[in-house]
């Protein structure tokens, strides 16, 4: 009876065009936003926005990244991990080398440096397509955490490889608390995702999707495919290379370039499968599953199990318990948690008269 | 009848908190563990044998001081990421929150290096880590404690040295350098190519990607490249391929020196007959005929409460260091009650005191049990090392033999590049140093 569109007129282009068009949505979204802005932080512990809700933020932003390329655009990508080291390192260099670099400019810098990084292994989507492309951006993977690790610059000739993020600053106030770099990841990921949303939702966006849909007919039409192609690398590698360098200042703080490895692609691909292709919605709630579902299980396994098994029992079975709902998950709805929460919105709407 | 259930339910947490408050006092130790993925074989027994010491601790001294000790595990998959959440969700537990961070991981311990200082948490890094925080001076929350990779290093060459025939021998020598590319793995580089100015050898840098299961390209160019003597400084299962490789590309396993990451049962065995003759380092030695370990035994595998799933891997080299893990933990935590006081939980910082000043001689070696198993140590507030001595143990198919005394490190070179690296970092942080003199 509360989610109900009766009634709501839509009287101009504008209302009509919102991204939320019906109020109890737009409500909802404000709420949501207005807790994770304001109570979260107050009742939160330290525990949690440092090494839960932080993380995760980052991962969505990093999943979005990659779902505009592969959901939207469908230019499948294993290099994202890559992409989030460009955007740490190239970060870093910035404020390192360059004095009175602004945090919030040198965060857009990593950002950009990605993207042309981004566009560069996206030529090859000129030429090859579905998994033929995945081994090329595959070679972006591995290519540039080498280039990392081989070019001492990049690390400021540190003995390891290794850099340190450091302080974030903006206009003078030092970000060093965890609520702190908790609400500052939170404002760039929301500003984020609202480009986002709307970028799929404009010209740009349709382009992208016709592309996906059947790149020769979008070609028919009209679409200039080498444009369209290059663009959904640039911006997604745009988003992957912020959501590295918050990684890197907000998150882990001390990064190596072999920790952004093959895995975290790969946990970032699942992130989108699990969580959606081609939603922005989706993009949140895999990241949310991947990085707490682990999490949740490390903390309740051995709780369950107790003294009866032994440890290294208990870390094998978390991985299969993980795999398992993985699995399950696919099989429910292989179109990810967000067609969940579509479709249960349709039931909402029909509620309590279903036809 | 939901009272009644509020009520039972209420009555055995009560009754919970009653049998753990039975304990005067428990010093809460967290294990950021690993026992799944590439490196699991080697932190089950790591883990295992330093979870059995702290056992045995328990139940044959009642804890230490009369302070019973109690650790909770946390899988890291050995995955930095997952090491921050760990080290996050450890810190503030038991009653004065951990007593020390050590993650047996040189990734997580960059990544949590800058937060330990923040949360006073000694961060305790035993045989690996960042070795320019050897200067305590500049990292006084940071232990690299019974040798670093760049004291380590040293050995190495001295051992070859002595192979060699002396060290005037090394001049004009080839030495291949096979190495885990990462940050452990780096942090050998600049300290070899110092040693190779010194000696007049040259340095032949070959990088394995992680994990290192396929290492065929390398060995061929070892085999085109002939150097004289190779250093295997990598970790978990790139260890026995690197030794299977070699055998096949037709390199004498004689001439390959491991480093202490590169010299456990879980490196040879599986490589089988090939690894005769195979040397690496260790900090402690394999062997289940120290008293301490039969003291494990008896009070902890005989009350059937023994960790390690593969029983027979007591006495290994890992499941030793797990043990050294134990000891050095312990007598931190007895020398910080010797000023503290017994009998209550001591804070992140009583323990870091605790760590500073630890003095474990060899009188005190033989009376844990340990004498020979690991070297004699002494940390001060300049020198977070304490020890820096490693011997060398070769695989005769069955089982090490230790083939060397303890060998000291090259102090006149290491020590001067670990302050100069400190040094460094102290200016790109701004931190200004401890004035070690005015410490007590």
């Amino acid at each position: 009876m509360l989610y109900r569109e009766a009634g709501q007129f839509k009287t101009s282009y504008e209302a009509d065009q919102q991204i939320f068009p019906i109020a109890q949505d737009r409500i909802g979204i404000l709420l949501l936003i207005g807790v994770f802005a304001l109570v979260v932080p107050m009742i939160a512990s330290e525990y949690w926005l440092k090494a839960i809700i932080t993380p995760v933020l980052i991962f969505s932003l990093a999943a979005l990244g990659l779902n505009i390329l592969t959901g939207y655009a469908g230019q499948l990508s294993l290099g994202s991990a890559a992409f989030m080291a460009v955007g740490a390192f190239g970060a870093y260099n910035f404020i390192l080398r360059i004095d009175g670099m602004p945090f919030i400019l040198a965060l857009i810098l990593g950002g950009v440096c990605a993207a042309l990084v981004g566009i560069l292994f996206g030529l090859p989507s000129l030429r090859i397509k579905g998994f033929y492309l995945a081994v090329a951006t595959l070679a972006a993977q591995f290519f540039i955490v080498w280039v990392l690790v081989k070019v001492e610059w990049f690390s400021n000739y540190s003995s390891s490889g290794v850099i340190t993020a450091q302080d974030i600053v903006i206009l003078g106030y030092t970000f060093a608390s965890p609520e702190s770099k908790y609400l500052l990841t939170l404002a760039i990921v929301v500003v984020m995702a609202l480009l986002a949303k709307n970028m799929v939702r404009s010209t740009t966006g349709r382009m992208w999707m016709a592309v996906r849909d059947m790149d020769v007919a979008a070609e028919v039409i009209g679409i200039r495919l080498m444009r369209t192609k290059l663009l959904a690398f640039a911006v997604s590698s745009f988003y992957c290379g912020v959501a590295g360098a918050l990684y890197a200042y907000a998150y882990i703080g001390t990064v190596e370039p072999e920790g952004f490895n093959l895995d975290l692609s790969f946990k970032i691909l699942f992130m989108i499968i699990i969580g959606g292709v081609g939603s922005i919605m989706g993009s949140f709630l895999g990241a949310a599953f991947i990085v707490l579902l682990p999490i949740f299980l490390d903390n309740f396994v051995p709780v369950v199990l107790g003294d009866l098994v032994s440890a290294s029992f208990v870390s094998n079975l978390q991985l299969i318990v993980f795999g398992g709902l993985i699995i399950f998950f696919l099989i429910v709805e292989p179109h990810g948690l967000a067609r969940l929460w579509q479709i249960g919105k349709e039931k909402l709407r029909l509620w309590p008269f279903p036809h | 009848m939901k009272l009644k259930q509020t009520v039972v339910l209420g009555a055995a947490i009560a009754g919970m908190l009653g049998s753990a408050a039975a304990w005067s006092a428990e010093q809460f130790i967290g294990l950021p563990s690993y026992r799944v993925g590439p490196y699991g074989a080697n932190g089950a027994s790591l883990f295992g044998g330093w979870i059995d010491y702290m056992q045995m601790i328990n139940e044959r001294d009642g804890g230490v001081g009369g302070v019973k000790l109690v650790w909770e595990e946390c899988e890291t998959e050995y995955n930095n990421a997952r090491g921050v959440e760990c080290y996050e969700r450890l810190k503030n537990k038991g009653e004065t929150g951990n007593s020390a961070f050590q993650p047996v991981s040189t990734g997580i311990t960059y990544s949590v290096i800058d937060k330990v200082a923040e949360d006073k948490i000694p961060l305790v890094t035993i045989g690996y880590g960042r070795t320019d925080a050897a200067d305590g001076s500049v990292f006084p929350w940071v232990f690299p404690l019974v040798t670093t990779y760049w004291s380590q290093a040293s050995t190495i060459v001295k051992y070859i040295g002595q192979k060699a025939g002396g060290m005037d021998k090394l001049k004009g020598k080839r030495i291949g350098l096979l190495y885990h590319d990462s940050a452990y793995g780096k942090e050998s580089h600049a300290i070899m190519d110092a040693l190779a100015a010194k000696h007049g050898f040259e340095v032949l840098k070959i990088a394995v990607a992680h994990p290192g299961n396929e290492q065929q390209a390398q060995w061929l160019q070892i085999r085109k490249e002939r150097p004289d003597y190779v250093v295997l400084w990598g970790w978990g299962v790139m260890n026995s391929t690197a030794i299977k490789t070699a055998a096949k590309t037709g390199y004498k396993a004689d001439n390959i020196v491991g480093v202490w990451w590169s010299g456990s049962e879980e490196d040879v065995i599986p490589a089988g007959n090939v690894a005769k003759g195979y040397t690496a380092a260790g900090f402690n030695v394999a062997g289940a005929d120290y008293p301490v370990i039969k003291d494990i035994e008896s009070n902890v595998y005989a009350k059937g409460h023994g960790n390690m799933e593969k029983k027979d891997l007591v006495g290994s080299v890992l499941y030793n260091r797990g043990v050294v893990h134990g000891i050095i933990m312990v007598e931190a935590l007895r020398t910080a009650q010797a000023k503290f006081g017994e009998g209550k939980a001591l804070t992140g910082e009583q323990v870091r005191w605790g760590f500073e000043h630890l003095n474990i001689d060899a009188a005190r070696l033989k009376t844990l049990g340990a004498e020979g198993f690991l070297p004699d140590l002494k940390v001060t507030c300049s020198d977070h090392e304490g020890a820096g001595k490693v011997k060398f143990q070769t695989w005769d198919g069955a089982k090490w033999n230790v083939v060397t005394d303890w060998i000291e490190a090259d102090r006149e070179v290491v020590r001067p590049m670990i302050e100069a690296s400190a040094a460094a970092y102290a200016k790109e942080k701004g931190i200004t140093p401890r004035d070690c003199s005015k410490e007590m």
